[in-house]
């Protein structure tokens, strides 16, 4: 089971609304303890409402204020603007290669689907398959 | 020319556990065929089958995405950084 701090929760669903109808990305980070400290939002290159791919050189940034600061990443989360918040199969194929770096990292995907009801699930993403791990929002 | 190589945690098995090793090349392209001689198996999941880049690995040359300087034709210079980390994407 994962939580995650309202106030993260918060600037996520912010940041998907404000992005929308395209899909908005970032990334999560967690302190020694292993509880989120930090939400990174970042620039989708995509521009895209049905792909997503964060910005190479603001990952960089990202990776490297996460490592000084002793972090982890904890998770990726993206945007789904008109469908569930499920993998979908771009999601699986595309993830491979960050599995492949970070086994361990959840993908976290808000739906706003219903913009009046978004939906932030999270799931692990390992050989193809795909698992739900509950999340609680405190 | 010898340039720093920076290693994503999983890749840092193949070098012993070290987080950077060095590699001699004036090209990107002769850094990583380079650092496959010295640690076999390193850029597996960073080059293509046909050798080129991996679509879905980013390469950055002191900072900067190779994307834009020149792929794997990107000139290096002593002392430079190589840094690479995969692309974070989805649908």
């Amino acid at each position: 089971m994962a939580e995650l701090d309202g106030v993260f929760y918060k600037e996520i669903v912010e940041q998907g609304l404000r992005e929308f109808p395209n899909e908005a990305c970032g990334v999560i980070a967690a302190g020694p303890d292993g509880l989120p400290v930090h939400v990174f939002t970042a620039t989708n290159i995509d521009m895209s409402s049905v792909t997503f791919r964060i910005d190479a050189e603001e990952q960089l940034r990202i990776e490297r204020e996460i490592e000084e600061r002793g972090w982890e990443t904890w998770g990726y989360y993206h945007s789904h603007t008109h469908s569930e918040g499920y993998p979908s199969q771009t999601d699986r194929d595309r993830s491979r290669y960050v599995v492949a770096f970070y086994p361990d990292v959840r993908f976290l995907i808000l739906s706003l689907e219903d913009r009046d009801a978004p939906v932030l699930r999270s799931f692990f993403l390992r050989d193809g398959e795909v698992t739900e791990e509950e999340l609680t929002i405190t | 020319m010898s340039v720093q190589v920076k290693l994503p945690t999983i890749l840092r098995k193949h070098a012993g556990g070290e987080p950077k090793v060095s590699a001699e090349g004036s090209t990107l392209r002769d850094v990583l065929d380079d650092l496959e001689t010295r640690y076999p198996g390193i850029t597996k999941n960073v080059r293509s089958d046909d050798g080129g880049l991996h679509r879905f690995i980013n390469v950055y040359l002191n900072d900067e995405d190779v994307r834009y300087l020149g792929s794997l034709e990107t000139e290096v210079g002593e002392g430079d950084t190589v840094s690479i980390l995969p692309a974070v994407a989805g649908g």
